[in-house]
């Protein structure tokens, strides 16, 4: 969460419950929402690591809150976040580990595997068409997201297709 | 709900016994379809899904009365079919059950609205019901305006939903479609499932064959087709739609700071 809640602050300094809405507010319910106790903990591990500043402003009969905003170091590191292209497409490992060890251990059947596997997506599935529908319609970064969970998650069932068709 | 009880001696929509077809193509033999066995009950969303290949389409092709079956028996609402002849078949497709093919088999020099309108006016229902039938399902699949078009001036995915308009017109209690959303963005998908869900809800029984796993996921059930053979069949999660759903579509795509 570290470099979205940098951006966000490059648009000028907020305070934890004012990032915490924001995010909300960008990516609807489509997020697994951030708790804000994670938040006032990464703020903190950012600036010590001099990548945001704080300063604390007194309310009135309030608890004082601290506000921040992006050091020069930390809008480099906005800065070269944009600049690189993000992490490697996704790939099951974990359930390939299984499905390549599955005879040799004798303790499970590929196809059974590859039909547990396809029922696990199919109900991911039908989850993310559930929250397509739930979400406003016209907040496109939220149906983007989920589009986007869409496509990988067909991507995985072509593959577990690949899997039964060169393993059957 | 109509899933978990059905009434004990209810007849399932659709039965299927030992279903067996071969094709003959440049002299060799594919054994399309290699004895399935399929119980569908009243009210039942089923996605048949499947490598291409694996027989969707000739399943499809026989429970639709299109193709013969080499062996096996097909019984529709209790009624045994895999004999009828080509006319019993033309009633029943008009009556009770209502299909959409790959290739839309849409009358070209016909419009839209008399595509649509062709199969409630030869069930012998009024011209005024009829129309409104047409009216309310071109506005559920956005085709609105296109009443007067001939099928050569829509694309594909307009086509495909005119088809999809005249399979529901006399609001079949059992609807077979292959591909439904074959031509379509993702808007006309999202289109076609929002009516497909509707008559689900209305009692409708849907067996639709789909290579499109957000299509698959629309229904209650899945069954899996590989090499002629039916390998899985799962019942989805039925769980209504979860407030805060502890799997966000970010858990899905890895989205992290």
């Amino acid at each position: 969460m570290r470099l979205p809640l940098m951006a966000l602050l490059a648009k000028g300094p907020a305070h934890g419950y004012e990032l915490k809405t924001a995010l909300e507010k960008l990516f609807g319910a489509a997020y697994p929402q951030p708790n804000i106790g994670q938040i006032y903990v990464t703020l903190a591990r950012l600036e010590k690591s001099g990548l945001i500043r704080g300063e604390d402003v007194t309310q009135s009969g309030r608890p004082n809150k601290r506000i921040y905003e992006l050091t020069d170091a930390g809008r480099e590191a906005v800065a070269a976040w944009f600049d690189e292209p993000s992490s490697e497409p996704r790939v099951r490992d974990e359930f390939f580990m299984k499905l390549a060890l599955a005879p040799a251990t004798g303790m499970a059947d590929q196809v059974s595997l590859i039909n547990k596997q396809r029922r696990h997506y199919l109900n991911l599935m039908r989850a993310m068409s559930r929250l397509a529908a739930g979400e406003d319609r016209d907040d496109t970064i939220a149906q983007l997201l989920i589009e986007g969970a869409t496509l990988h998650l067909q991507a995985d069932l072509d593959w577990l297709e690949r899997c039964q068709e060169e393993l059957e | 709900m109509r899933r978990a009880e059905p009434p004990p001696a209810a007849p399932h929509m659709l039965r299927v016994e030992g279903l067996v077809k071969t094709h003959r193509v440049d002299g060799g033999e594919v054994r399309a379809v290699r004895g399935v066995d399929l119980e569908v009950r009243p009210g039942e969303f089923v996605a048949v899904t499947g490598p291409s290949g694996a027989g969707k389409s000739t399943l499809l092709h026989l429970l639709g009365g299109l193709e013969r079956p080499d062996q096996g028996r097909i019984w529709l609402d209790g009624q045994r079919v895999d004999q009828l002849s080509e006319a019993r078949w033309a009633v029943l497709r008009r009556r009770g059950v209502g299909i959409v093919f790959q290739f839309f088999n849409l009358v070209s020099t016909l419009t839209v609205a008399d595509n649509i309108e062709l199969p409630a006016l030869l069930a012998g229902r009024s011209p005024r019901q009829v129309r409104a039938a047409r009216q309310e399902l071109l506005a559920e699949l956005g085709l609105t305006g296109k009443e007067d078009s001939t099928p050569a001036d829509l694309s594909g995915g307009e086509q495909q939903r005119v088809a999809l308009a005249r399979a529901l017109v006399n609001r079949p209690a059992l609807l077979l479609a292959d591909e439904p959303t074959g031509s379509l963005d993702s808007k006309g998908t999202r289109e076609v499932l929002r009516l497909l869900t509707r008559c689900h809800e209305r009692g409708q029984t849907i067996l639709l064959v789909t290579h499109d796993a957000k299509v698959a996921s629309a229904a209650d059930r899945v069954i899996s087709l590989f090499d002629g053979e039916v390998v899985d069949d799962i019942t989805l999660d039925a769980a209504p739609y979860p407030s805060r759903p502890s799997r966000a579509a970010a858990d899905v795509v890895k989205l992290q700071g």
